[in-house]
């Protein structure tokens, strides 16, 4: 069965002349392809939005990775900000904490759901739950920002990829960063097209982002990449909802984003061979994890 | 179009820490044990590409033998399932590859019992989406997401249409139909994927049709 939408302008056009969300198209499709009534689609979200709050819970109380390279980050961000001397703001520590908290779950092999991938889990929930405290959403406009990020991981994973080995970091925390911004701007109000420039704007600024997890697990760099996305997603979001345009239309960043990720060598695709894997220290921690000849002086 | 569900994008539920390494991994591991039928007494895992490099940081190892103990994405028992396997009484090696494989997070399981010794390739490609490409020296594509009906016959005229008819008659739809053989008028495999699980009475009137060797499912 064909899909309602191939890419972000079909999604978007098709949004604008039936005057819908994006998040009630990607409804529509599911219902349509899988066969399943309405109810029972928005149902499952809804346990997956469950899953998010329970993870960010746990990660605020404090968890810590078998490996002990991650955890913990995240309670020292709340308590930071509870000190009232952040330059940041309120918001954008709150996503970028509760970003990192799912991450920390995540690499403590905690439950979580992917979104798109598990080593991007953080992002869409971290600024969901952060706007959240400033746009007093209904838990079906919360449900709706699960559908309108998945409207463009959607278009991403069939025209890209989602996956760090095959495209880098920027097809995971990239993506990840790129749909909430959509997410954030339909929740806030702004338009499809808006949407689709915030995307844009995100996409844009994580692309060429490579996958060179140390020891080859899913927490150095990934926790902290998390908390970039999603600060990156925030500020791409107010931009667009302030009516800055992205000069490469939406569906050409993706295809440049899957062209970056087809040359780059597979040293920096989550093989833990290259990058930050490969630096003196990654190397010290690997073997400090598993075992082997340490090398390097490390820490 | 790969990705079909937007549940591919948000989702699965898993245990950490990664989609394509753990949550694929396990789905891998589930489906060669669906395909199989029962519980293995012994698998050797063959990992390629980035499993091969990384499978201890990315729990991939525990979480294939978690899909061989028939365990979900989400079953915490992934945790431990090399206690859960010893419980069991499943042996199981890892053999990290160098070869060359297509696709980077490649795992081929070989497994068996007393009676019998399977073979499967699966590729994981991506937020804890699976194809099986090999099974038993088959090419073929598999998602797994689906219910499924694979049947091994010998490859002569009117072996198709009878299993097509056979469905039809039980009002089976056929989303999705593959066959391949090794040689021409030898053994040869149908895959076929269908929209809803298929009754054991219509599992059984299939393995009685004519040149059919054996026919095994994969529930959804």
């Amino acid at each position: 069965m064909e899909p309602l939408f191939h890419n972000v302008r079909e999604l978007v056009e098709r949004a604008e002349k039936e005057n819908k969300l994006i998040s009630e198209i990607m409804i529509e499709q599911e219902i349509m392809i899988t066969d399943r009534p309405r109810e029972e689609v928005m149902k499952q979200m809804d346990r997956n939005l469950t899953v998010m709050e329970e993870a960010v819970e746990k990660g605020l109380k404090g968890v810590h990775s078998v490996s002990g390279l991650t955890g913990g980050d995240a309670v020292l961000l709340q308590k930071y900000m509870e000190s009232g001397n952040s330059l940041s703001g309120d918001l954008l520590l709150d996503a970028v904490s509760k970003a990192v908290a799912t991450n920390e779950v995540n690499a403590a092999m905690g439950t979580i759901c992917a979104t798109p991938t598990a080593g991007s889990a953080g992002v869409v929930p971290g600024t969901l739950f952060a706007v959240q405290n400033k746009l007093n959403p209904t838990r079906e406009q919360m449900i709706r920002y699960l559908f309108t990020a998945g409207a463009f991981g959607f278009v991403v994973a069939n025209n890209a990829s989602i996956s760090g080995a095959a495209g880098g970091c920027q097809a995971e925390v990239g993506s990840a960063a790129a749909m909430a911004a959509a997410a954030i701007v339909e929740m806030a109000g702004g338009t499809p097209q808006q949407s689709s420039e915030a995307f844009a704007i995100t996409m844009k600024n994580m692309l060429g982002l490579v996958c060179d997890p140390v020891a080859g697990l899913v927490e150095v760099p990934c926790v902290k990449r998390n908390a970039m996305g999603a600060a990156n997603s925030v500020v791409a979001a107010d931009m667009a909802l302030a009516g800055v345009t992205s000069r490469i239309p939406c569906d050409e960043v993706i295809s440049a984003m899957y062209e970056i990720g087809q040359s780059m060598p597979s040293a920096l695709r989550e093989t833990a061979k290259g990058g930050l894997a490969a630096t003196p220290t990654g190397k010290w921690l690997e073997a400090k994890i598993f075992g082997g000849a340490v090398v390097g002086s490390g820490q | 179009m790969k990705f079909k569900s937007v549940f591919d994008i948000i989702g699965p539920v898993m245990i950490g820490p990664s989609s394509s390494h753990t949550a694929g991994a396990a789905r891998i591991g589930r489906v060669a044990r669906d395909l199989f039928g029962r519980q293995p007494k012994w698998a050797k895992i063959h990992l390629y590409g980035s499993f091969a490099e990384t499978y201890k940081g990315h729990s991939t190892d525990v979480a294939i033998v978690g899909g061989l103990l028939d365990y979900d994405t989400f079953d915490e028992r992934i945790k431990t399932s090399f206690e859960e396997a010893q419980k069991v009484g499943m042996e199981f090696e890892f053999i990290p590859e160098t070869g060359h494989v297509e696709h980077p997070n490649t795992a081929r399981i070989v497994l068996g019992d007393d009676q019998a010794e399977m073979s499967l390739m699966g590729i994981s490609i991506g937020g804890g989406k699976i194809e099986i490409t090999e099974l038993n020296g088959f090419p073929l594509r598999l998602s797994g997401e689906h219910p499924a009906i694979l049947v091994v016959h010998d490859d002569r005229s009117g072996c198709i249409a009878n299993v097509a008819n056979c469905l039809y008659k039980y009002d089976i739809n056929i989303g999705h139909m593959e066959v391949s053989r090794k040689e021409k008028g030898r053994m040869a495999l149908m895959v076929i994927e269908v929209d809803q699980n298929v009754d054991k009475e219509v599992m059984d009137e299939l393995a009685e049709l004519p040149n059919i060797t054996q026919v095994t499912r994969i529930a959804d």
